[in-house]
């Protein structure tokens, strides 16, 4: 009897239900997914990495393929419903050929399109060859003209004839990755530059600051433009890259040094870590295992604050033709294409769709970053 | 106070002998020196000036060690105010730089004002009616000030100006005035085309301090003294003014510091795109040719100038905020 008993009381305590304790990081999930804004964010930007990825198969156009008969061809718009033969509508996506005219008053030659002459596209369609990832050879892309010889120029095509759509998906590889590898090297100066000045303080601290305010202080542009004009322009464009980075880099740095430093001195005295080091464990290992995963959600905020400056940054540079050389694509070197007013005049799409591309991607990250540092302190309030 | 302004100004000369220091390694940086591709492009024309050249490099002490170079550079512009040569324009650094840099320090200190004139009141009422549709649009174009880069900008603005209004884009002044002595029309002119500069270089700086002054201000509004003052029966707008925005102030004058720095930078980028006769132009041609003297220059004045303004920034902190201690 009395075992019965206990047995269903135990099942009754089972049945109820213990509330989920949530980790520190569950917290700031829930605390994250509050702000609406960075929600919708985080599937931008992870939209923007994907493109970066995938950046072949999406490309509806080799991107170095210029084409002497479409200098500055105006973005052809995709249509949906074309008639056969026999007059009737039925739906094939399409676009409309390009025709040349002159005009004879100002001189000048310009495209339109020419509604006899219809190119189907289609999904997955064949293009040229390329390496999916690095590794599968393939030639299908995504989105294109059926015929592989035709080429559509969705965003327009450049001086040239190159197709902006592609460069600009191809550009997006090098842009966000300079914002990653930048912030990397960021990651790694200010972390422990930063750790080293909290963690001691006296001279070291003291030493560490200095350097700070004083590369602060200087003006960055003329800063990077000095050190960006030093790279020869015969270097090969790997090179170039990680220089770039670099530099831009530099002052990233600085940021996330002063924001490690303060939270070291302010935890450096609680109870948690005195007990550490009285546990006998080294300073190395007070930092990694106890100081840093304590403040690591704050440090992730900074970053990704960190990586859209470091894209306006190179985009900057490149843009005054001193950070990446053309043969490499970026955002930045797309859009020395629209240096000059009549350029844009005349093909405002090299300015609008590298450009908005440019703020959109940069708008995401910023509001992601500041949705990680609202919800970097789950328990504050 | 006169001590602590003295203690800082004492402060600044490692800084600068530090700010030289690097601006001189910078442009010794890139290989090969402004004689070279002056030999290479005679070479191109055909002729055979070997000799020329290595009498200009000795006139120029190009082939000596770096820190001699440095020492000769330093004692010229310390002991004569002479900042070396500029190689390809063939005059004195001192000659061509004065007025470009007039120029860009005019845009940054105007652009300074149109950024507290803009951020001050939007960032106080943004703080004030938080979660109201006003806080929403400012906020959110804040956020797009500070996405779009500067040079962006600046062509989507030229792009409106001419396609839309006409105007004649690029330079300060129109075309018909250049050459013209200061008038009445010139300057109206100026005025019609410096707005644009200003406005481009400000906007991400004043997007910076909208965020800035709506976090400081929130932080005070709900204060206990506040609440004291509103008990007393004052005017809202009146002890707006009088106590949480006077202290929400402090860090919006001790930000100066940092955004004269980026003001700077702004205005070097835009002035390339928008052709205006500042220093970026003529710096980044500089650069490019390796006329080391002008870019050395150039560099070393702005930095110099913003450390400058660093410390007025701090002085004038220390000035308005009695509870700064000068330690």
């Amino acid at each position: 009897m009395t075992a019965i008993d206990s047995a269903t009381e135990v099942q009754a305590a089972e049945s109820v239900k213990t509330p989920a304790l949530l980790g520190p990081w569950a917290l700031m999930w829930r605390q994250f997914r509050r702000h609406r804004v960075a929600y919708f964010s985080l599937f931008i930007v992870g939209f923007v990495y994907l493109v970066a990825l995938f950046g072949e198969f999406l490309a509806p156009a080799d991107y170095l393929k210029t084409n002497t008969r479409a200098p500055f061809a105006p973005p052809q718009g995709i249509h949906f419903l074309t008639q056969d033969e026999d007059g009737n509508s039925r739906f094939q996506l399409h676009s409309y050929g390009l025709k040349m005219e002159v005009d004879r008053e100002a001189m000048r030659r310009h495209f339109v399109p020419d509604p006899e002459k219809t190119i189907p596209l289609g999904f997955f369609v064949k293009g040229y060859e390329y390496k999916l990832l690095w590794l599968i050879p393939t030639d299908r892309h995504f989105f294109g003209p059926k015929d592989p010889d035709q080429t559509v120029y969705f965003f327009g095509a450049d001086r040239l004839g190159r197709d902006i759509l592609s460069r600009i998906i191809m550009g997006t590889r090098i842009s966000m990755s300079i914002g990653l590898v930048g912030v990397a090297v960021s990651l790694i100066v200010g972390v422990s530059l930063g750790g080293l000045s909290g963690y001691y303080g006296g001279w070291v601290d003291n030493a560490i600051q200095r350097l700070i305010e004083f590369l602060r202080s200087i003006p960055t542009i003329p800063l990077w433009m000095g050190l960006a004009a030093a790279i020869p322009l015969d270097w090969p464009p790997l090179r170039t890259y990680f220089v770039v980075t670099l530099i831009v880099s530099m002052i990233g740095w600085t940021t996330l040094a002063r924001e490690v430093r303060g939270k070291f001195l302010s935890l450096r005295h609680e109870d948690f870590v005195v007990a550490a080091r009285l546990d006998g464990l080294s300073d190395w290992e007070v930092i990694r295992k106890h100081l840093v995963p304590s403040f690591a959600s704050h440090i992730i905020a900074s970053l990704t604050l960190a990586v859209p400056l470091m894209i306006l940054a190179e985009t900057s540079l490149s843009f005054l033709g001193i950070g990446l050389q053309p043969p490499i694509v970026s955002w930045g070197t797309l859009l020395k294409e629209a240096q000059n007013i009549r350029t844009i005049i005349e093909a405002p799409w090299l300015l609008i769709a590298p450009g908005s591309v440019i703020v959109i991607t940069v708008l995401a990250l910023n509001f992601l970053g500041d949705g990680l540092r609202d919800a970097a302190d789950p328990y504050a309030h | 106070m006169g001590g602590f302004i003295f203690r800082r100004v004492l402060y600044m000369i490692p800084t600068v002998f530090l700010v030289s220091i690097v601006t001189f390694i910078i442009i010794q940086l890139p290989p090969g020196d402004y004689l070279d591709s002056l030999a290479a492009e005679m070479g191109e024309a055909g002729v055979d000036n070997t000799a020329v050249v290595e009498q200009l490099r000795e006139q120029y002490g190009l082939g000596q060690p770096m820190y001699l170079q440095y020492w000769k550079w330093m004692t010229g512009i310390l002991l004569e105010g002479d900042f070396g040569i500029s190689f390809e324009k063939n005059l004195p650094v001192t000659d061509v730089i004065w007025d470009r840099l007039g120029w860009t320090f005019a845009i940054s200190l105007l652009t300074l004002g149109f950024i507290w004139a803009v951020a001050l009141p939007i960032g106080i009422y943004s703080a004030v009616r938080k979660y109201s549709v006003g806080d929403y649009v400012a906020t959110f174009f804040g956020f797009v000030g500070l996405a779009v880069p500067n040079f962006l900008l600046a062509l989507v603005m030229m792009y409106v100006a001419f396609k839309y209004f006409g105007q004649s884009v690029g330079g300060l002044v129109s075309p018909e005035y250049l050459e013209q002595p200061w008038s009445w029309g010139k300057f109206v002119n100026l005025l019609q085309h410096i707005w644009m500069p200003v406005f481009v270089v400000g906007t991400s700086g004043a997007a910076a301090l909208i965020r800035i002054m709506r976090a400081n201000l929130l932080d005070e509004l709900y204060r206990p003294y506040v609440v004291t003052a509103r008990a007393k029966g004052m005017s809202e707008f009146q002890l707006l003014m009088r106590y949480p925005v006077r202290v929400a102030l402090n860090p919006f004058i001790s930000t100066i510091g940092w955004i004269l720095p980026t003001l700077v930078s702004g205005e070097i980028i835009v002035a390339v795109v928008m052709n205006l006769p500042t220093t970026g132009p003529l710096l980044l041609r500089a650069l490019l040719v390796q006329d080391m003297y002008l870019a050395g220059s150039l560099i070393l004045i702005v930095s110099l100038l913003t450390v400058i303004g660093t410390l007025l920034s701090d002085v004038l902190l220390a000035w308005v905020d009695p509870r700064i201690r000068y330690q």
